[in-house]
């Protein structure tokens, strides 16, 4: 029997707080990115190396994907929505290391993501529009619509996170299958296809979040791709 | 035959079921939507970039259902309320 995917055996306690492995996991992947910032921006210059053309692309393509969503200046949902990326990827790549799970193949990390979108999504559309402005857009074409958009705003939330952890998840368990039925080399494509999935996941997750923030603060953004399930 | 036992062959059954019959709809759905996007990018190459953005946004919604369909197997088969 395999074990359950919900269920996360706690590590070891601190106090009452039982730690996981996925927490370790979760703390050595912000220790990490953190570590690699600081060492790429302590040595900008101006003529650039390998690796700070490489972060400034980074940098680029998030603004220009922000700017063509929003068309406003990028520079507000900048760090959230390149926070958002960087960790979801590094996440998701971080089973390519041996002995060490994805923090996003358990519900609990996707959940605390989840919540961190929502909040923003409160956060930008009442920054936006004010908190009568956003409470009234509850109201979008009239007040029968308003059950329908508090669901809606939860069940977006939701389909955000169980997507993250379906895709992962199914990841880890069907390399798992194919190595218990086939052998020893026989999961390596999967693993490939793997890596695939977890980057175009990490993009998925922080551009969704961009689409609903983009829907919260109103008229300057495009109301299409708004309508989730 | 006992009564524990029929709620676990049901949830297996079930758990088999919202699988197998859950994927089609999403399946048939994605065909469409990348048959579409194609017959877009033959028509406008220049408009790739939207169309791609556009595309991989609406085929992660598509892609939702088949795994709303994927957790309730797996909430059937490991964390069946019915079950102890």
């Amino acid at each position: 029997m395999i074990h359950s995917p919900l269920a996360s055996p706690p590590l070891f306690f601190i106090g009452p707080i039982p730690i996981t492995a996925q927490v370790l996991t979760t703390w050595a992947i912000v220790a990490l990115v953190y570590a690699l910032c600081r060492w790429i921006s302590r040595r900008l210059s101006i003529q650039p190396g390998r690796t700070q053309t490489l972060a400034e692309l980074l940098l680029g393509t998030l603004q220009s994907q922000i700017r063509d969503t929003l068309r406003t200046s990028p520079a507000p949902y900048l760090p959230l929505i390149g926070g958002l990326f960087v960790f979801v990827l590094c996440a998701n790549l971080s089973s390519l290391v041996p002995g060490i799970e994805a923090p996003t193949a358990h519900i609990e990390t996707d959940a605390a993501l989840a919540l961190i979108v929502f909040c923003a999504i409160a956060a930008f559309g009442i920054r936006s529009r004010g908190l009568i402005g956003y409470l009234k857009s509850f109201a979008d074409p009239s007040w029968i619509m308003v059950p329908l958009n508090l669901v809606e705003a939860i069940t977006r939330i939701f389909s955000l996170m169980v997507r993250l952890f379906g895709n992962m998840m199914s990841g880890a368990f069907v390399i798992g299958i194919i190595l218990s039925l086939a052998g020893l080399f026989v999961p390596i494509p999967f693993m490939a296809l793997d890596v695939l999935v977890g980057i175009i996941q990490a993009y998925i997750f922080s551009m969704l979040a961009l689409v609903f923030i983009g829907a919260a603060i109103g008229d300057e953004a495009p109301h299409s791709l708004t309508e989730d399930a | 035959m006992n009564s524990i036992n029929w709620v676990e062959i049901v949830s297996i059954i079930g758990a088999v079921v919202a699988v197998s019959f859950g994927a089609i709809g999403p399946a048939l759905a994605e065909g469409r939507a990348i048959a579409a996007a194609m017959d877009a990018l033959a028509r406008q190459p220049d408009a790739s970039n939207n169309i791609s953005r556009t595309l991989f946004v609406g085929l992660a919604m598509i892609e939702t259902m088949a795994i709303y369909c994927l957790v309730i197997a797996l909430l059937l088969l490991f964390a069946n309320p019915f079950l102890h």
